[in-house]
């Protein structure tokens, strides 16, 4: 089908654009910019804030140009008088009830409002606003709602309703006393949230955030009587440049262990080794289960967004879920048992430091089924985002480190580990595995393409030594839920499903660098920074997880077979229903 | 934002079958929400978390969003009433002669925040909006009795009657 094309005028440019396009987007070809605050591309469309407003000749007052379809003939005036002054008394009023402690905001530099400040020449704010003090949530493991800083755009209402159909906060009251919040003002930690964070990466100011975990991090590194180790997931090697200005895509897994070496960790390791445990672990199993044709289709547990999304509302799939331990968690659990014998350490005094995508790792980490004999497999997880700020507290000049590798021995691994940070990842990870076990051959084809790209349900029919494999995956929880119905109904069937509880896979998780919203009309966030993946993978010496020898040693010498005895007890987990509220 | 109540929930098995007729009726319809709404209060009298629960199992809405409808509308409350419904009018008439000082001295008095209920279960207190009596402004609902040209003495000896 063809779609139609208009012609209309935007501050006397001609501009031609399909039919449909907003005059927000019709704007952004000639380069002219309109301020947003509300607006965000895909996910939050509906003209609230009115920091956007437009003249259109022939309208009665000001219209919102982000959500104003163009029409043929339009006239549209972006920079008049009438619009200059509109914009600044409505940003002046959001202002005023605005808490203005910029310095000591985790947003500062990085925050849409102030820069729109910036941009507009606010130099005094005219009103006083009410400024009610609202209670700060922090009760839950992964995230911090500031409602003195929100400014109620709800960008993160309608992630965690459309994108997640998590659905646990919503604008609460009405006029003057209209909050963002969980029903009956319960704390996050009290409803079905699942720590996805994607309401942090989509919020404009600092209303929503991490807890943060620094303190504790650099608590344990000056503490002589600890030994701190610290893994890296494989996501976060190709967005951390982003905290020190480099481009979206960036790989900088050399100068990120340069870093952090820097910093005192007393190991610098790779999650990927440990999530080609993962693969031998989850691989295994799902060989176990062709077999037996029990509790298929075998679905991930590597997301803990999706893990405990799956808890909430899809607890008739737990037995389906894979046993295996997530890879930061195994990495762990190895940390403590295997390593801690190989150097003579007490497990208690090895501190483990995750840095991942993620903020549900949080919550992974604390959760009591991942602790073996009460000590946490994990001791501390920090976001992406978190550890670039240690990087800065500590001094270290990132961009012009020099490379360097991890430490052994967790420090080499496949290029099917690494891809595990994109949506498809470990769905095509296990598969290198499984195939080449089951044909019993060193396959060359191993690049599933497709499961591949930034979809949101992707399906295909795989053969494999002759045998048929169905196989789906899902990222962002929306995908999963119909994903999942659609199984739960009978309509469908698969042997092998991989659910990532953030749109794109853990390379847009909610740990990640915060991309403002202009940018995000312009990149394919996720999309620019799975390609990174992917190249990273290419250029590995392994790309099958049974081929790094590392993992072949410590099966040898520790673990015996993957899925024996002291892998379950190590390696594996089970998960429980959860009530919701 | 009014606190939430500590007041148990006391919801009858006649209640709840009386709910679920009410979202039976107007599951999968659009717009189901409101309707099952008011019934509900029209139930129970108020809109508490057990029933908004069992409102957004019913009709598959997230509680979040329930709540946020409940607390958008005035005409929706989360508090249950007292056995004395206290209700003072705030309308510009009633509101000019007087009725601020009026509603501070019945909170004071029996001990509640407006828009909730004591603990016994005994009285509530609203502020309402103009309920057209101007004329005898201000004026004080209790239940269904109608006291006007009230003065603070006045509102004593009312409350008297009640509270003895």
């Amino acid at each position: 089908m063809d779609v139609k094309s208009v012609k209309l005028k935007i501050n006397n440019i001609d501009v031609t654009v399909p039919e449909g396009t907003t005059i927000l987007e019709a704007a952004r070809t000639v380069n002219i910019d309109i301020p947003t605050l509300c607006f965000l591309k895909d996910t939050n469309e509906i003209g609230a804030c009115r920091m956007c407003v437009v003249e259109v000749k022939g309208a009665r007052t000001l219209q919102a140009a982000c959500v104003y379809p163009v029409s043929e003939g339009m006239e549209v005036l972006t920079n008049t008088k009438a619009v200059r002054e509109s914009r600044k008394v409505t940003l002046e009023l959001i202002l005023s009830n605005h808490e203005k402690k910029c310095l000591s905001c985790v947003r500062s530099q990085n925050c849409e409002l102030q820069k729109m400040a910036i941009d507009l020449g606010i130099d005094d704010i005219r009103f006083e606003g009410e400024n009610p003090h609202y209670t700060v949530d922090n009760k839950s493991a992964s995230i911090v709602r500031d409602q003195n800083k929100c400014i109620l755009c709800r960008r993160c209402v309608s992630v965690c309703k459309n994108v997640q159909t998590v659905s646990v906060i919503d604008a609460v009251g009405r006029g003057i006393n209209t909050v963002v919040g969980c029903a009956f003002e319960k704390s996050l930690s009290d409803t079905p949230c699942i720590n996805c964070g994607q309401c942090i990466i989509v919020c404009p100011v600092g209303a929503l955030r991490e807890k943060d975990d620094t303190d504790r991090v650099w608590e344990a590194i000056s503490d002589p009587t600890k030994h701190v180790v610290v893994q890296t997931a494989p996501a976060v090697r190709v967005a951390l440049g982003e905290e020190f200005g480099m481009p979206i895509g960036t790989r900088v897994t050399g100068k990120m262990v340069t870093a952090l070496k820097l910093m005192g960790f007393d190991g610098v390791f790779d999650t990927d080794t440990a999530a080609d445990f993962t693969i031998m672990e989850e691989g295994t199993e799902l060989l176990q289960r062709l077999e037996s044709g029990e509790n298929l289709p075998l679905i991930t547990s590597c997301s803990p967004g999706w893990v405990k999304f799956c808890e909430h509302n899809f607890p008739d799939f737990l037995d389906n879920l894979s046993t295996a331990k997530s890879p930061h968690e195994m990495f762990g659990a190895l940390m403590k048992s295997y390593y801690a014998k190989k150097m003579g350490l007490k497990s208690e005094d090895i501190f483990v430091v995750s840095v991942m995508p993620c903020t549900a790792k949080k919550f992974e980490a604390a959760r009591p089924e991942l602790a073996g004999n009460g000590v946490a497999d994990v001791d501390a997880v920090v976001t992406t985002r978190e550890i670039a700020k240690m990087i800065k507290q500590a001094g270290v000049d990132f961009i012009n480190l020099p490379d360097s590798e991890f430490d052994a021995p967790f420090g080499e691994a496949s290029g099917a580990a690494v891809i595990f940070g994109a949506t498809g990842g470990v769905m095509e990870a296990a598969l290198r595995t499984v195939a080449d076990i089951l044909s019993g051959e060193d396959l060359q084809a191993i690049d599933y393409t497709q499961v591949r790209g930034t979809e949101g349900i992707k399906e295909a029919t795989i053969e494999i030594a002759g045998k048929k494999v169905r196989i789906a995956v899902a990222s962002g929880m929306a995908n999963a839920r119909k994903l999942l119905e659609s199984v739960r109904s009978g309509e469908k069937q698969y042997e092998f499903i991989e659910i990532m509880g953030c749109p794109g896979g853990c390379v847009n998780g909610g740990g990640q660098p915060i991309v403002d919203a202009k940018t995000h009309m312009n990149i394919d966030v996720a999309k620019t920074r799975a390609a990174a993946i992917y190249d990273e993978d290419k250029a590995m010496t392994f790309r099958k997880s049974h081929k790094n020898p590392i993992i072949n040693k410590i099966y040898e010498e520790f673990l015996g077979e993957p899925c024996g005895p002291l892998s379950h007890k190590l390696l594996h987990t089970h998960y429980t229903e959860r009530a919701n509220y | 934002m009014v606190e939430n109540n500590t007041i148990p929930f006391n919801g009858t098995p006649e209640q709840h079958e009386k709910l679920m007729a009410a979202i039976e009726k107007y599951k999968g319809t659009k717009g189901a929400l409101i309707p099952v709404l008011h019934e509900a209060q029209e139930i129970y009298g108020y809109l508490p978390i057990e029933v908004q629960k069992t409102i957004a199992e019913g009709i598959n809405v997230p509680l979040s969003e329930i709540y946020g409808v409940v607390t958008f509308y005035t005409q929706f409350v989360t508090q249950p009433k007292g056995e004395y419904r206290f209700a003072v009018c705030l309308g510009t008439a009633c509101y000019v002669k007087g009725a601020g000082a009026i509603i501070d001295r019945i909170k004071e008095r029996i001990g509640v925040e407006v828009g909730t209920c004591s603990a016994d279960g005994k009285c509530s207190l609203d502020a309402t909006r103009c309920i057209g009596a101007c004329g005898l402004a201000p004026v004080l609902t209790v239940n269904d009795d109608v006291y006007g040209k009230l003065t603070l003495d006045d509102v004593d000896a009312i409350l008297d009657k009640y509270l003895k």
